[in-house]
């Protein structure tokens, strides 16, 4: 039972940091139709400035997370505007060249600024220590990424559901032509949504960086971890995308805790065998 | 719109030619390549020997990639599964004949591309991406597990070829392994330009321009794409084995993404759905490699990634696609 449940927490956690990361990439993959495997670079990038702002400047917790939100935004929207802007529409093998080129980039340079050891983001003493719940003890952080996960959920959902530039994000999601004809300007959209996603990749970086270290090689060993979750979950799709982070994080969760041995075997074997039997993801939309 | 594509393709490539001139002289250009190689680099054959393996992996991308239009990132399966199956069938089962370590290379790269090809062509876009990488991931998980027969992170050691035919001895120097090597890249070469040639690999071109058409005209996509992702296999699966008969040693490093990626940029470097784009693009990018690496290791990766988008933004058919419709422009103009 003791088992079953931190099992459960950890794959809630865990779950909760993939969606927070990879509903950018879904949103954006849904929007522009670009195979984005440079996401997860972003969101290592995220890390890197959190640890850098709260290890080496000794800044506070949420000032770091602010500083890392923004400053990835502020590293990526120049290179959509030089790199990905030439990509739209591209056939998707274009597409997978020029993003993994940037994500190489991004891990050599990395590599080189940060060095190739693990980088910490040191957690406030509130987020340290754990909660008691009468039965069961359960790491703070654990609590607060899920938080974080259900925040970024609510707050996504009443934005694209409820306000303005949701209708016009949805609009444009379905028919790029028809709702730039309709008189929504779509490069705002497309800019909004790029910055936002990024955004949200550098929060889930930090968020989730007790969970998934940061460490050069973080954009191409989650890369697979962040696609399979807009796929499995179909791209622009956040229910989709929820149900996909619980899913997977369950699935990978559950094979550390009892095969730890063969863990990483069985998630990859899972992958395959729910893309094979959803080709178009659980909640896809008819064209991809 | 599609009717004219495809009329253009089939009347600009002449698939009524079996094996013309033109292929003569291509085969011509490698051998003579590997000759130049051979005497310019005598110390260093080890090396062009790797060069060969990766081309045979880069032709054998080519087919699925350039002909089919089939996007992967998880190609270096086929190579690995035919390098580990020669460095098993020697190491384990004493089977130390060259020629019949290359067979199970070849079997293993078919067998490999079959199962690939089965899970890939499941999906389309995105999915068919995913699909690839997490197969990659899944091959290279499995040989490290399976440690007792592949010798997991530490490589498969104890593979100890015999001499060639009975006759020629794989020497310190490489010598041996690198004719062997060139012979079996032009062997590949020939049976390559013909079944690209052929109505058969025609009929894959076809169902990269347009699968609806190809499947009302009573074809059946999937099948053709099978069969050709086995024939890549075999061909993987030969290059997998060339580098395990001459490096004598299996690393974890031949069942990789990083292989895969690479291998595919080697192939966008050259050209894609050429196969003399697939060899130029592994030479350069080879060759490269080396000089970058002895530099400096660190920057090797950057560099690919710049490598990569100035490629996509400046040259997006490929060093030889560019040279090549540069030729046809100026023999347009004359």
């Amino acid at each position: 039972m003791q088992t079953v449940l931190s099992i459960a927490i950890d794959a809630l956690a865990y779950g909760m940091v993939l969606f927070v990361i990879s509903i950018g990439l879904s949103v954006t993959m849904g929007l522009m139709r670009v195979v984005n495997l440079a996401h997860g670079a972003f969101a290592m990038i995220g890390g890197y400035i959190a640890s850098y702002a709260a290890r080496d400047l000794g800044l506070a917790y949420g000032f770091a997370v602010l500083l890392a939100i923004f400053g990835t935004i502020v590293i990526a929207v120049p290179i959509e505007r030089l790199l990905y802007r030439r990509i739209y529409g591209a056939p998707e093998l274009t597409q997978v060249l020029m993003t993994i080129g940037i994500t190489f980039c991004i891990i050599g340079i990395a590599n080189y600024v940060f060095g190739p050891t693990l980088k910490t983001v040191p957690l406030p003493s509130e987020l340290q220590g754990s909660v008691d719940l009468g039965f069961r003890a359960i790491a703070t952080h654990r609590i607060f990424a899920i938080v974080c996960g259900l925040a970024v959920a609510a707050g996504l959902w009443y934005a694209i559901e409820k306000t303005a530039f949701g209708v016009k994000l949805r609009a444009s999601v379905d028919n790029a032509a028809m709702a730039a004809a309709l008189g929504v300007r779509t490069e705002i959209v497309y800019a909004v949504s790029f910055a936002v996603a990024v955004g949200l990749a550098a929060f889930g970086g930090v968020v989730g960086a007790e969970l998934l270290p940061v460490e050069p090689y973080y954009a191409l060993r989650y890369m697979v971890t962040f696609l399979v979750v807009v796929s499995v979950g179909g791209a622009g799709s956040i229910p989709g995308a929820l149900v996909a982070c619980l899913l997977l994080g369950a699935i990978d969760t559950t094979g550390r805790y009892l095969m730890p041995e063969f863990g990483e075997f069985f998630f990859y074997l899972a992958v395959i065998a729910i893309i094979c039997v959803f080709p178009r993801g659980l909640a896809g939309r008819a064209k991809g | 719109m599609t009717m004219t594509t495809t009329n253009d393709m089939i009347a600009a490539s002449p698939a009524r030619r079996r094996f013309g001139g033109g292929d003569l002289i291509g085969l011509a250009i490698i051998l003579l390549v590997a000759v130049i190689g051979y005497f310019l680099f005598p110390n260093n054959l080890a090396l062009l020997t790797r060069i060969i393996a990766a081309a045979l992996l880069v032709l054998s991308l080519d087919l699925v990639t350039g002909y089919c239009g089939v996007a992967t990132l998880g190609h270096a399966a086929l190579f690995g599964a035919g390098a580990y199956a020669a460095g098993i069938a020697s190491a384990h089962y004493g089977i130390n004949d060259p020629l019949a370590m290359l067979a199970f290379g070849i079997v293993a790269g078919a067998v490999a591309g079959l199962i690939c090809g089965v899970v890939i062509l499941r999906a389309h876009g995105l999915p068919q991406l995913v699909l690839s990488i997490a197969l990659i991931h899944l091959f290279h998980e499995f040989a490290n597990k399976a440690s007792s027969w592949t010798g997991g992170s530490d490589g498969l050691s104890g593979i100890a070829p015999t001499a060639l035919l009975g006759l020629y001895e794989f020497d310190l120097w490489g010598r041996t392994a690198y004719v062997f090597g060139v012979v079996l890249l032009a062997i590949v070469f020939v049976l390559l330009r013909l079944i690209v040639r052929s109505p058969f690999g025609m009929l894959c071109r076809g169902i990269k321009e347009d699968p609806v058409r190809i499947r009302s005209m009573g074809a059946s996509p999937k099948i053709a794409l099978t069969k050709m992702y086995v024939i890549s296999g075999a061909v993987a699966g030969v290059g997998g084995a060339l580098n395990a008969i001459s490096t004598q040693v299996v690393g974890l490093d031949s069942l990789s993404f990083t292989m895969s990626a690479e291998s595919l940029v080697m192939l966008v470097l050259g050209g894609t759905g050429t196969l003399f784009g697939a060899l130029t693009g592994t030479v350069v990018f080879m060759f490269f490699e080396d000089v970058v690496s002895a530099a400096n290791p660190f920057h090797w990766l950057t560099m690919v990634g710049a490598l990569l988008i100035a490629v996509v933004l400046f040259a997006p058919k490929g060093l030889y696609g560019t040279a090549a419709a540069f030729v046809a422009r100026r023999r347009e103009a004359k």
